[in-house]
């Protein structure tokens, strides 16, 4: 991993499917979040995923690199592209699947943004060391932003 | 398989859990390999979660195929070549 202290920093946003609708404006917030801190970041999601982001930010104000899931997989696992963090959002077994891919092939420090109506089920699947972020939240997105602002600096200090 | 329904293929289990995947994998094909996530195979690289199987079953390649939206999928793709080259690299 790239050594924290004395580069930019740089964090990937991995997209579920979109089906849950808080999904789009969380990770706009915690595009803008990273951005005030200096972190540029890179999102990525299937075409649905990514439209969602890219239409709510017309003008990207907020989002910066928007790339395929399958380009951004291959990227990292052949070593031609890293970063370092990897924040998932996560609501099905398909989304725990795409972070374990990532947490195997890249040495982003990883942190699990775990929502939908089977959080629990969902977070006790996880099977790989990272930090986790697990909260009941479908339509209202404060319960899941309240959560990231609780942890966020922690994250961004120490990982 | 930059597109999944551009090969000839069987869907075997459909929007399954990687965990279903792995488990009929092992119980229904002898001759598994198991398989970095990230694993190179007809042009694509395969997401899952460790340990990550693919096996063969006579000139078949059965392998997991993930989507966002759909879940899981284990299918079955015909190819002789790469059902032998799999059992000659042994994968890992």
């Amino acid at each position: 991993m790239p050594d924290t202290k004395t580069e930019p920093r740089d964090a990937l946003i991995l997209l579920g499917c979109p089906q849950v609708p808080i999904q789009t404006s969380v990770a706009l917030y915690l595009a803008s979040k990273l951005r005030k801190k200096g972190i540029t970041t890179v999102i990525t999601g299937n075409r649905a995923a990514r439209t969602n982001i890219e239409l709510a930010d017309p003008d990207r104000h907020y989002i910066g690199e928007v790339m395929d899931i399958d380009r951004c997989i291959a990227l990292l696992a052949e070593k031609k592209r890293d970063f370092h963090y990897c924040f998932s959002f996560i609501h099905n077994d398909a989304g725990l699947t795409y972070a374990a891919t990532v947490k195997a092939i890249s040495p982003a420090a990883q942190v699990l943004i775990i929502f939908g109506e089977h959080y629990e089920e969902v977070a006790s699947s996880v099977e790989f060391p990272a930090e986790i972020i697990a909260v009941k939240a479908v339509h209202n997105p404060m319960p899941l932003k309240a959560k990231i602002d609780e942890v966020f600096p922690w994250v961004v200090s120490n990982l | 398989m930059g597109c999944l329904e551009s090969m000839k293929h069987e869907i075997i289990l459909r929007d399954a859990s990687f965990r279903e995947c792995r488990e009929y994998i092992l119980s229904h094909f002898p001759e598994h390999f198991e398989v970095l996530p990230g694993y190179k195979i007809f042009e694509k690289h395969l997401i899952g979660v460790p340990p990550l199987y693919i096996a063969v079953d006579g000139d078949d390649v059965i392998i997991p195929y993930t989507k966002p939206c759909y879940g899981t999928f284990l299918i079955r793709v015909p190819d002789p070549e790469m059902a032998s080259e799999l059992r000659q690299k042994k994968p890992k």
